[in-house]
């Protein structure tokens, strides 16, 4: 039985890179989105809401909610669903509106 | 003009799940120029989303038992000479005249599928703005106007994803991000076509109950997605709750994949299905689907509880188990019977809501669905109540993807029937054959959907604190307030009173539930949510509608 997704379809993927989220390093996988790489290392939230301050990560996953935002690399109101990881990128945390407006 | 640059294509498919990818492989084979826009950057829509090829996984038919179908379909749209672009999030489509239509799309929206190339392969072709219709239609400042045309496609693009585009780098802050994911370089681009062929697919419909936006509870189908195309889970026990057939699949594919699932929660019984003997008799392949997956889960011993509900998730800043309720015959929580069940995720979706706002800005008809989602009402060969535009798949109600396959078949038939004058090509065995096959799987998607169809009493697992509108974090008290203090009988008013609906999902999120409690103050105790009616269907930066050349209107074919 598979112990993981990636025994399960038996992959063998490129060469992993380092990312950080607010500055801890994160290792992605080529091909993955933020939200997959934040997810395999267990990270779950990456902004929190603009009247409560809470937590929230991705919802959706196919980029309807906009719940998953993060500021990639500078740049707020990243949907981390969709937005590919690179090697090098620097997430951090969104605080409420990300301090722009709805940048899509 | 033949031949001219603005020659539009002969149809534009949105969307390449299975549904777009059958009509466009269709069309093309019967002579029609195709071309299919999709936000994703592989095709195979939600339902066949598989991993990145850096991923290099060997065996991607583990994460879906119909992969050799997938396969063969999209080798048939690979050789139809369909074009496919990649990345193109489509917000609008306008009509220009008779069997004239636009088709405006964003490239390089977060994912930057179709973008992320650099700036060199963008024809620059210039004067082209001015040709495109023979209206000297705008380059307003000089800007070319990003619309494509076939012969601007017609080589080298096609499979791709990196559509060449006839403009410079619109609306965008210009060049390309320093991700490289090309969202700097995201620009408006049109396409024009004399149909349109809606393959839009489904989105989840979630019910909110508290506790529901700590990280950590995502949505069922959205915990599928992630899965297939990062192969990477939301926790290591994983509760699967909802209701719907998608539950089973899913629950079967995390357990596959490693996670241990507590229990799968249906708020329906399978007795729905039970009731309909001659729509499951005639539909066996679902049958089939439904025993490999209940196979899958006796396997990992997953228990499956029916007429149940988790009604809480507890944590505070990530959720650490929920409470599964037994429903009565309302979806009404049984007073005492809440049991806790320790998790670190859970996956929860109540169905498939269509995804219809680019038909209905287009007038085009819906129809309620027995589980009380909004579908288009389509015709015998597809064709919506708008001449011109047809549609395929989940967009005309969820019904799977073989009926996806089939209806995007009988679209791409139609379409070319239409288009070339041969209505002999839909009198063909074929087309009987795809239409009674389309006509069986549609009868049994009803009855799958009243089986499931939620019940009113689910909004007694609201209490007061609870969000319900994730984007704009209004609770369930505020809605309920606007709906007995203030008088708000629909959706619309609640959203105005409140701005539940007007963050940035625009309602996706918690539109169907807002529409319940807005019911709730109404005779008939249930009101239908709104038909999707959302001016553009993706988010739009504002630069990028100024920078939309103007449309040169009626008559330019
Ligand atoms: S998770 Fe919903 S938009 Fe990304």
């Amino acid at each position: 039985m598979a112990r993981t997704p990636a025994d399960l379809v038996r992959a063998e993927p490129d060469p992993p890179f380092e990312i950080t989220f607010d500055g801890r390093t994160v290792t992605a996988l080529p091909g993955q989105s933020v939200a997959a790489a934040l997810w395999a290392a267990g990270i779950l939230a990456w902004r929190t809401t603009r009247h409560g301050g809470r937590p929230r990560g991705a919802f959706c996953g196919i980029g309807q909610c906009y719940d998953c935002l993060a500021t990639v690399n500078g740049e707020p109101n990243r949907r981390a669903c969709l937005v590919p990881a690179r090697p090098g990128d620097a997430i951090t945390t969104q605080e409420g509106h990300g301090h722009a407006g709805l940048a899509v | 003009m033949p031949g001219s640059p603005s020659e539009p294509y002969d149809l534009a498919v949105v969307g390449a799940g299975p549904a777009g990818l059958a009509g466009a492989a269709t069309a093309a084979r019967l002579g029609l120029s195709v071309a299919v826009l999709d936000a994703a950057a592989q095709v195979g829509g939600q339902y066949f989303r598989h991993p990145a090829p850096g991923l290099g996984a060997a065996r991607p038919q583990a994460l879906h038992h119909d992969w050799a179908a997938f396969t063969e379909l999209r080798g048939r749209f690979e050789a139809s000479g369909a074009t496919h672009l990649a990345g193109h999030h489509v917000w609008a489509v306008t009509r220009q005249g008779e069997e004239a239509w636009s088709v405006h799309a964003l490239v390089g929206v977060d994912d930057g599928a179709g973008a992320g190339r650099e700036g060199g392969d963008v024809p620059a072709d210039g004067g082209r703005g001015g040709t495109d219709t023979g209206e000297g239609r705008g380059t307003r400042g000089g800007r070319a106007d990003g619309t494509y045309s076939r012969s601007a496609l017609a080589d080298g693009s096609r499979g791709t994803g990196s559509a060449e585009v006839s403009g410079t780098p619109g609306a965008g802050t210009g060049g390309e991000g320093r991700t490289g994911a090309g969202f700097r370089g995201r620009r408006p681009v049109r396409l024009h076509a004399r149909a349109v062929l809606f393959a839009t697919g489904a989105g989840e419909r979630q019910l909110p109950f508290p506790g529901w936006t700590l990280p950590g509870v995502v949505g069922a189908g959205g915990a599928q997605a992630m899965l297939k195309s990062g192969l990477v889970l939301p926790g290591r026990r994983i509760v699967v709750a909802g209701s719907g057939p998608l539950l089973l699949a899913v629950a079967s594919s995390l357990a596959a994949a490693g996670a241990q699932v507590p229990a799968v929660v249906e708020a329906s019984g399978y007795l729905g299905y039970a009731r309909r003997p001659g729509a499951l008799a005639a539909n066996p392949h679902k049958l089939l689907e439904a025993s490999v997956h209940g196979a899958a889960l006796l396997r990992h011993r997953v228990p499956l509880r029916t007429r149940s509900a988790v009604t809480e998730a507890h944590g505070t800043d990530r959720v650490e188990a929920v409470t599964v309720s037994r429903l009565d015959r309302d979806w009404r929580p049984v007073p005492g019977t809440g049991r806790r069940v320790a998790c670190d995720a859970l996956a929860v979706g109540h169905g498939l809501a269509p995804q219809t706002e680019l038909a209905t800005g287009l007038g085009c008809t819906t129809r309620r669905t027995p589980d009380g989602t909004y579908a288009l009402v389509l015709g015998r060969f597809q064709q919506t109540s708008v001449p011109g535009l047809w549609a395929a798949g989940e967009a005309g109600g969820t019904g799977g993807w073989q009926l996806a396959r089939v209806e995007g078949e009988l679209a791409g038939i139609a379409v070319a029937a239409r288009l070339r004058a041969l209505p002999a090509l839909t009198r063909s065995r074929r087309v009987r054959d795809l239409a009674r096959r389309r006509d069986r799987m549609r009868a049994f998607a009803g009855a799958m959907a009243a089986a499931h169809a939620p019940g009113p009493g689910w909004t007694a697992w609201l209490d007061d604190d609870t969000d319900v509108c994730r984007c704009e974090e209004v609770t369930a008290g505020s809605v309920r307030e606007a709906v007995t203090a203030l008088g708000a009988r629909d959706a619309r008013t609640v959203k105005l009173l409140t701005r539940a609906g007007m963050g940035w999902c625009q309602g996706r999120m918690c539109g169907a539930a807002v529409a319940c409690l807005a019911a709730s103050g109404t005779a008939q105790g249930t009101v239908p949510p709104s038909a999707e009616r959302r001016p553009l269907a993706v988010p739009v930066p504002l630069g990028s509608l100024a920078a939309l050349p103007e449309d040169p209107g009626q008559g330019d074919t």
